[in-house]
């Protein structure tokens, strides 16, 4: 417990620092928003940035919805406590964008317009598919955003030295007022740039530190590598795969579960979907991607270096006993290379990497409420509700009503839930995700009988199945760990649904294709094959 | 700023027949379909061996480097190389028959400006 002192008490000191380091980041991005605001005219500018992004631009910003505080934080936290098995989690996030890359990011570009459901509703009947696709968006949305909140809200009570629920609360707040303005005041423009932004920020913090590290080891990973073994006081164990999930055989399955669930959910996440619009054309999509690999690629690369210094420079006894789950990791590994706790470095390091943290919660935040509150507008209240008749403005108008209630809604849950794990409910996003949005996208796109009936199937039994196996997993119930430790009415034995809930998405679109009585238009399936591969007639 | 469609889904369904777009189809799903069904078999062995083979995984390389930190890495090396390899497939064999397709049917419309920009 006196490192948590230590940490709290030098970050308290230099809390100052911390908060005017945030304090210009806030600012210089409202600037950019309310640039953009007065640049967005029309509902492609806001649902869509007018199109105008490059594909470096967007791939930066793409990199910047992707790195969110799982991967900066948890990854690097988890590397440290679990070695090996931390890595794991980085591999399934990368591999997933070759799923992006090859099948989805270019045919969605040329086919849709605003969101992912503009895919999916092109050759089915408009309603029941729009419904289905804009409740899974949300619903997918929502959890990744939980997720965000919840862990913005014990970080930053623990970066900034603040304790006590209601300094917790407070700064939930203020991240969800935030992100409600830089939605609504300026869409998809100011929020693309807020990730560029940030991204280079994150990037920049993640290489410095890598670089302080390397050179501890006289730039040799594998002096590294045993020094980390070393501290974490298991041997070599620790740079083996098994101390998470290797225990028994249903850890192994739930290992298998989380993997398959991380390589097929990215390319059903529809705040990334929705990135592919903000540039002119098929190729820049798919350059956007291109960068956006090797991106992500160097910077998972980086959090390997991350993770096994702060095990072996702080070491996992005192990476536990601040955060139990890890964490704080990567800023304590920032204290002590400026120098340690009480140190000038030490302090100034550990301000500019939580402020780089702070940076990246919130444009995470924000790109999942645009891309939630865009589906709201443009497929449930104007296609749904409306029945198409709804202005461009009135549909604009509505989106930013909408981020307003969506920003309230994660407020509340998050209030409500701050004791839920936030590595779990983004490891949920992306299940819900691959079982409910990615088998319809597939089929949309690839298979020429596929109906609406299938994709209705498909969208609902994916949802209904992982959230269901979800509440009676041990992430709910049974468990000390669980959300509620004291109930116990859990049945399913994993972790992550997606061993199950991936192959009833695939098998539900599938079975209802082939027993639906109005049978898929061949018609409309040509236009959409043309126009995913030549552009032609794209928006 | 949205461009008007540019041409009509008539066109469009014509244009699904001609041999032109069928090779062009052909040229996309003979990449991507049997190297998507490649690098996630790849993927999913490296996941099989990290559950159920762990004395393999561990076997050492060299210094403190062993077969799984190898593994993983070559994840990386593997998912760069086929991203690499897809640009340049993507650039030589599906964009120029695509602008050509493009082109061609685009007929009376203006070719959208940021397209030829970009």
């Amino acid at each position: 417990m006196t490192t948590t002192t230590l940490l709290a008490t030098s970050a308290s000191e230099h809390r100052t620092l911390t908060m005017s380091l945030f304090g210009v980041f806030v600012l210089a991005t409202l600037g950019i928003t309310i640039w953009a605001g007065r640049q967005t005219k029309d509902a492609a500018d806001f649902y869509a940035g007018g199109r105008g992004f490059t594909g470096f631009q967007n791939g930066l910003a793409i990199s910047g919805d992707y790195m969110s505080a799982a991967s900066f934080l948890g990854i690097a936290g988890a590397i440290a406590l679990y070695g090996y098995d931390g890595f794991l989690y980085s591999i399934g996030f990368l591999v997933a964008w070759l799923v992006a890359l090859l099948l989805v990011a270019e045919p969605l570009r040329n086919s849709g317009r605003y969101t992912m459901a503009d895919v999916l509703a092109f050759r089915m009947r408009q309603r029941p598919v729009r419904t289905a696709a804009g409740v899974s968006t949300i619903v997918v949305s929502i959890f990744y955003l939980l997720a965000q909140m919840v862990g913005a809200g014990s970080l930053v009570a623990l970066l900034l030295g603040v304790s006590g629920d209601g300094a917790k609360r407070w700064t939930i707040v203020a991240v969800g007022a935030l992100m409600v303005i830089y939605v609504a005041v300026g869409g998809m423009k100011g929020t693309t740039w807020v990730q560029i932004v940030k991204a280079v920020l994150l990037i920049a913090g993640t290489a410095l530190m890598t670089v302080l590290v390397l050179a501890k080891y006289h730039f040799n990973p594998s002096a590294l590598l045993g020094a980390a073994a070393d501290a974490s006081g298991k041997g070599s164990a620790f740079l083996e795969p098994g101390l998470k999930y290797g225990a028994t055989g249903t850890t192994k399955l739930d290992f298998i579960s989380l993997g398959i669930a991380l390589v097929l959910g990215t390319a059903g996440l529809p705040h990334i979907l929705v990135r592919f619009y903000t540039v002119p054309t098929a190729r820049a999509a798919r350059k956007s991607v291109l960068w956006a690999i090797g991106i992500i690629g160097g910077f998972y690369l980086m959090t390997l270096a991350l993770g096994f210094g702060a095990a072996a420079l702080v070491g996992p006894r005192t990476i536990k006993a601040s955060n139990a789950a890890g964490n704080t990791a990567a800023p304590l590994l920032a204290e002590q290379l400026g120098g340690g706790a009480g140190t000038t470095g030490g302090a100034v390091l550990l301000a500019v990497i939580s402020a780089v943290a702070f940076a990246t919660i919130l444009a995470v935040v924000a790109g999942l409420t645009l891309a939630s509150s865009a589906s709201f507008a443009h497929d449930l209240w104007a296609n749904v509700i409306r029945r198409g008749r709804a202005s461009e403005k009135e549909e604009v108008t509505s989106a930013k009503l909408a981020a307003v209630a969506i920003g309230a809604i994660a407020i509340l849950l998050s209030i409500f839930a701050d004791k839920l794990n936030a590595a779990a409910l983004v490891a949920l996003a992306f299940a819900v995700a691959a079982s409910a949005n990615l088998p319809t996208l597939l089929y949309s796109l690839f298979w020429k009988r596929f109906t609406t009936a299938g994709a209705v199937a498909s969208v609902y039994a994916g949802l209904i199945t992982s959230v269901t196996l979800v509440i009676f997993s041990p992430v709910v119930s049974g468990k000390p760990t669980s959300l509620f430790p004291h109930s116990d009415f859990q049945w399913f034995p994993l972790e992550n649904p997606g061993l199950v809930s991936i192959p009833v998405g695939f098998l539900a679109g599938w079975i209802a294709t082939l027993l639906s009585r109005r049978p898929a238009d061949p018609a409309k399936y040509a236009e959409l094959e043309v126009r995913s591969l030549t552009g032609l007639g794209a928006h | 700023m949205d461009s008007p469609p540019q041409t009509t889904p008539e066109t469009l369904q014509r244009l699904e027949e001609t041999t032109e777009f069928q090779h062009l189809r052909r040229s996309f799903r003979g990449f991507a379909f049997p190297v998507t069904a490649a690098f996630l078999l790849w993927y999913l062995l490296y996941v099989l061996l990290s559950s159920y083979a762990p004395d393999f995984m561990g076997t050492t390389v060299f210094g403190h480097v062993n077969v799984a930190l190898v593994m993983g890495l070559l994840q990386f090396a593997s998912t760069f190389a086929i991203a690499a390899w897809y640009a340049r497939y993507a650039g030589r064999r599906l964009d120029p028959p695509a602008a050509e397709l493009r082109e061609r049917h685009a007929g009376e419309a203006v070719v959208n400006p940021r397209e030829a920009a970009e």
